[in-house]
């Protein structure tokens, strides 16, 4: 192996690190607010990428179906709620805020389809099909197993992801799709040629990270979340809704995963089960994280990264099996170093 | 006559078949502190969590004069009443002030621009506080907890502040102190149900009292009262009685 190799590699390797830490990010904030290990996070990744591609040719994706299935179902849950509770005039609001984005989001859609728009505008679009998916699948799935164990909701995130890729099979068919890159600069530096899209995703995922940085050290929204995680019984008793954190995290989750499907749109083929595997990944850095720390499931997603794509040279067709084995010294050594704290209950 | 903030009429709790607290009644006036003694596991936090809604309860609980029979923990936050656990349930991983802050949290969302000042006046009430404003709740000594606990609290602007043992595990210095935050607090409009372990001091600075016994009130009255009646000098005056004198 030259150094030339070793270079390239290693840029695949940090290309794929970045979004494995995203997705990271995502899977410990919804799992702390929530309790929820979100197996279907990687779904939103083929979402995101089957999305655009379908607007590309022109086709109403079938995501927005699915945008307006989740939202009379929602709809009708809350219907049902608020009759229970006894709270009838809340009612058109309630149901004003859970249907109409969904339906002015379909509309919008129907009008731009046929319109070929620029891809800054089809990427546009495909976030506002993709993002309300999350807070809606909290609510229709997750939100009336509030109390339940953690195993339940574990099991019930597997049904979900169940679903999501069958449904994904249904709109978008079993073919792979390939989205433009969103700039086709090349640049080259000592002799190493790094595309633009390259530069895309590390630049959206320091800016994405920054952001998130910001949001939940110096916002208060963003110190509210944090709270429910670390002490949920805390944040009820200062006025926190737990619903209204879940919704947000997933709102998040949804966000990350439908963005890093349109970064890596271009440079690798998805199919509509592609994003169980890359979810994986990013829950394997999460994990090294022990569930619970940004930075070190960032360092996780690293060497998840590297060792994919330094494997995938070496043995090829193990490389899956080399990243998720890893899992097993990490989980020893993180058992035996890491310090168990009483909680203060 | 005052002003009734809380009225609490045949309220019962059970934990699955074991009854912890059974008709009890008992009013808040606004502006007064109102204490609840009795001894371990006569179901004095029961009654508190009840209260907040933690617990599911039957009987009726008026705050403010709206019914509280199906409002959530966090809309009771929001119309103004605010517990203090025995837990203190701080958030350990977050700083001080971020605990502070997070305490207005509903007002924050109501878009109340008052939250720095409110800060300010927390930390003129409890200096300790504003010095360690950028250590971990967690990092802090157990009297600095309770203070950041009733800090937390009145962050939210409480009408009806409810404290569960605030002298609970802390030295008789502290304890003093607390206790006598508590009672100056009256005068800034909070009022306050206050449950203690440490009945001599809780009915030195309270002006109406109950006494829990087996899930049930046992006797009620004025605090002097109280302190004076037989039976609770005996029972829970009657030993060590000098000591929280001074």
């Amino acid at each position: 192996m030259d150094f030339q190799t070793i270079l390239i590699l290693a840029q695949d390797a940090i290309t794929n690190s970045a979004i494995y830490a995203l997705l990271a990010l995502a899977l410990i904030l919804v799992f702390g607010v929530t309790r929820v290990i979100f197996v279907a996070q990687g779904e939103f990744v083929s979402y995101g990428a089957l999305t655009l591609a379908s607007l590309q040719t022109g086709v109403m994706p079938g995501t927005v179906w699915l945008l307006l299935i989740l939202a009379f179902i929602a709809a009708c849950m809350e219907t049902a709620r608020l009759l229970v509770s006894g709270a009838r005039h809340k009612l058109p609001g309630a149901l004003a805020t859970i249907l109409a984005p969904p339906l002015a989001i379909a509309a919008l859609v129907k009008i731009c389809t046929p319109l070929h728009l620029h891809l800054g505008w089809q990427l546009i679009l495909t976030m506002l099909i993709v993002i309300p998916l999350g807070p809606l699948i909290y609510r229709v799935a997750f939100r009336p197993l509030a109390d339940a164990t953690v195993l339940v909701l574990l099991i019930a995130a597997v049904a979900v992801h169940f679903v999501l890729v069958g449904l994904g099979l249904l709109f978008f068919g079993a073919e792979g799709v390939r989205t433009p890159p969103f700039s086709d600069a090349q640049f080259t530096f000592a002799n190493l040629n790094v595309s633009g899209q390259s530069l895309c995703v590390y630049a959206t995922t320091i800016v994405f990270v920054a952001i998130m940085a910001w949001f939940f050290n110096k916002t208060l929204y963003g110190k509210a979340l944090r709270a429910v995680a670390f002490n949920r019984n805390g944040a009820r008793l200062v006025g926190i809704t737990p619903h209204l954190a879940g919704t947000f995290s997933f709102a998040l989750a949804s966000a990350i995963g439908c963005l890093s499907g349109l970064l890596i749109g271009p440079i690798t083929t998805l199919y509509y089960d592609s994003g169980f595997l890359i979810g994986l990944k990013g829950f394997v850095g999460a994990i090294v994280g022990g569930m619970a720390s940004y930075p070190i499931a960032a360092a996780g997603a690293l060497m998840v990264g590297f060792s994919e794509s330094f494997s995938s040279f070496w043995l090829s067709g193990y490389k899956d099996v080399v990243v998720f084995t890893m899992i097993i010294p990490v989980l020893l050594w993180r058992s035996l170093t890491t310090a168990h704290y009483e909680e203060e209950e | 006559m005052a002003e009734r903030l809380l009225t609490v009429r045949e309220l019962n709790v059970c934990y699955g078949k074991v009854e912890a607290l059974y008709g009890a009644s008992l009013t808040v006036d606004r502006g007064t502190i109102v204490s609840v003694i009795g001894p371990n596991g006569a179901g004095k936090s029961t009654l508190l969590n009840a209260l907040m809604g933690v617990l599911p309860s039957r009987g009726s609980v008026e705050f403010c004069g709206n019914d509280m029979g199906n409002v959530s923990i966090e809309s009771r936050v929001a119309q103004g009443l605010c517990l203090v656990p025995e837990t203190r349930e701080l958030f350990s991983q977050m700083s001080v002030e971020d605990n502070l802050e997070l305490g207005a949290f509903t007002r924050y969302r109501r878009g109340d621009k008052g939250i720095r000042k409110s800060l300010d006046t927390v930390f003129t009430l409890f200096p300790r506080l504003e010095q360690r404003r950028s250590q971990f709740a967690g990092s802090l000594s157990g009297g600095e907890r309770q203070m950041l606990a009733l800090g937390r609290a009145l962050m939210s602007q409480p009408t009806l502040l409810m404290l569960d043992e605030p002298s609970l595990g802390l030295a008789p210095l502290i304890v003093k102190e607390i206790l006598h935050t508590i009672s100056d607090l009256r005068s800034t409009g909070v009022s306050i149900l206050l449950i203690e372990q440490n009945a001599r001091a809780a009915l030195q600075i309270s002006d109406y009292g109950y006494v829990l016994e087996n899930g049930e009130i046992a006797l009620e009255g004025p605090s002097s009262e109280l302190a004076d009646n037989p039976r609770v000098i005996e029972s829970y005056l009657g030993i060590g009685g000098g000591e929280e004198k001074g």
